[in-house]
């Protein structure tokens, strides 16, 4: 309690009784800056993943595509009786031939634009939404494979998965990498400690000398230890907000990193890392702190 | 005050033995011996710095060796020490280092003690407070030191070597200081192999001196 107190409160002399090492302050300081600029990346990564794997779960779970492909000449005939095939099917909310220019689109990204796709052996291609019943693939398959052997139904299922379970390992790659981070942090933490009562040996030999108990001794160091690293990282997530900020948007193409942001409630992290950081390092530097004062005599 | 029955006090070898002392409030008390003989040691165990190694020791009533950590510092802001080398925080002034004893006692004032600008003025630094212990002359910092051990008003001032580094004239003054103290009722100890000292101060106080010889302590006669 007495360490708590001698933290929050303003006490000019605990601030002053340990003298300031500018190495370990700057050490502190932009180490705590360097991993809370990391941890909100690695959050938004993960946070990014998790939506990523929901859209395509989502939005491709209930979906499926299916695919004519049938000499010129039977072609219409094939696509006709697919589309006939579709109506008479139950659990089908809904499908829709894919126009020329939606295919053409669907090509641009290997053949760049303007294809004139009209001279190419192309496949028709019929977009399905099912119903919240579903459809009975298997049977639609069957239905398929006698009256329009050129169809192929894809429902997605095949590349759609990896795609997710790909996503969320980003994700838990993400959390992962902060936990990494945190722990490197009380490692940080235990060192600088270490080396701060180290080299503070004749401060705390006065200290206990004119009556300071251990608490008050562990006080000093750690207030500036966790405010320093308040500081550090409430900066590096700062930065790391900008940074964000400033990347590309999903609405540019060209992008790489599409959807790397924070929304809605996520952007309260910014105030949960600096506050972690402050708990975190207040904890590390008062547990091995008090340990280190005991093995001193 | 501090009541030592028995007690022994080894390094791997042992430096201290059969020490029975007595020294009661009030009392004003020099250690003799030569160097090494266990003085500085002595003094250590009367606050709490050492653990005897066998027998038991009393101070204010209480047997040091079964006090917690904690107890050990609430001891020593009963107890006044000046060292020989003074031991200061350099980044602090002498004003900020005369009130650590109450700082880190967590009074966040000094309106309950001693005036600190009277204490400075009693020790001849009022000119000095913002000054670094770094920049004090050796009788400066002696003089500083005293002034910190006082300042809790303690029962028991312990003193090592306090003239060890300074002039006979700073070493005369800072006796007085310390004579001054005992006739407001401070019991103190002081560990000195100066034999003026002693007698200039047996000239003003009733000063017994206990000798520390063959590991153990005995007082001293007349002939000091």
């Amino acid at each position: 309690m007495v360490g708590m107190k001698n933290i929050l409160l303003p006490d000019r002399y605990v601030n002053q009784v340990v003298p300031t090492n500018g190495f370990t302050t700057l050490l502190t300081f932009f180490t705590s800056a360097s991993m809370a600029f990391l941890i909100v990346f690695s959050v938004a990564i993960s946070f990014a993943a998790d939506r990523l794997a929901h859209s395509w779960s989502d939005s491709l779970a209930n979906s499926a595509t299916l695919r004519v492909s049938a000499p010129k000449a039977d072609l219409e005939s094939q696509t006709e009786a697919a589309l006939n095939v579709l109506s008479n099917t139950k659990g089908i909310a809904s499908f829709r031939l894919l126009k020329e220019e939606e295919q053409q689109a669907l090509l641009e990204p290997w053949f760049g634009p303007k294809v004139p796709i009209n001279n190419l052996p192309m496949p028709r291609l019929i977009s399905i939404e099912e119903d919240e019943n579903g459809y009975d693939r298997a049977g639609l398959r069957l239905r398929l494979a006698a009256e329009v052997p050129s169809a192929v139904l894809d429902d997605h299922t095949r590349w759609r998965q990896p795609l997710i379970k790909a996503a969320y390992r980003i994700w838990f790659l993400g959390w992962l990498s902060i936990g990494l981070i945190f722990f490197i942090v009380i490692a940080m933490m235990v060192l600088v400690t270490r080396a701060a009562l180290s080299s503070n040996r004749k401060v705390i030999e006065v200290l206990r000398l004119v009556g300071a108990t251990d608490q008050y001794i562990a006080a000093a160091f750690v207030r500036k230890f966790a405010f320093r690293a308040f500081f550090g990282s409430a900066l590096g997530a700062m930065l790391a907000s900008i940074t964000l900020f400033l990347l590309p948007s999903e609405v540019d193409q060209t992008a790489v990193l599409l959807g790397l942001r924070l929304e809605g409630l996520e952007w309260s992290w910014l105030i949960v890392v600096p506050l972690s950081f402050f708990v975190m390092t207040f904890l590390t530097a008062r547990i091995s702190s008090l340990s280190i004062l005991k093995s001193l005599t | 005050m501090i009541e030592m029955k028995s007690v022994a006090y080894s390094y791997g070898e042992e430096l201290l033995s059969e020490l029975n002392v007595s020294i009661s409030q009030g009392s004003f008390y020099f250690l003799t011996g030569p160097s090494g003989s266990g003085k500085t040691t002595f003094l250590k165990m009367c606050y709490g710095s050492l653990n005897p190694t066998s027998g038991e020791l009393n101070v204010f009533s209480r047997d040091i060796s079964e006090l917690s950590r904690d107890e050990i510092a609430y001891l020593r802001r009963k107890i006044g020490v000046v060292h020989q080398d003074c031991q200061f925080l350099d980044h602090l002034n002498v004003a900020d280092n005369i009130a650590l004893p109450i700082m880190v006692s967590a009074q966040n004032s000094l309106s309950d003690s001693v005036n600190l600008k009277e204490l400075l003025n009693w020790v001849g630094l009022s000119h000095r407070a913002k000054a670094l212990p770094p920049e004090l002359s050796g009788g400066e910092r002696q003089r500083a030191a005293l002034a910190r051990a006082i300042i809790m008003s303690p029962d028991v001032i312990l003193a090592d070597e306090p003239t060890g580094n300074i002039d006979w004239e700073m070493s005369q003054r800072l006796i007085r200081l310390l004579i001054e103290l005992n006739h407001m009722g401070k019991t103190i100890v002081i560990a000195t192999h100066d034999l003026n000292l002693i007698r200039f101060t047996k000239a003003s106080v009733q000063a017994r001196v206990l000798r520390i010889s063959n590991k153990t302590v005995q007082l001293a006669g007349s002939d000091l």
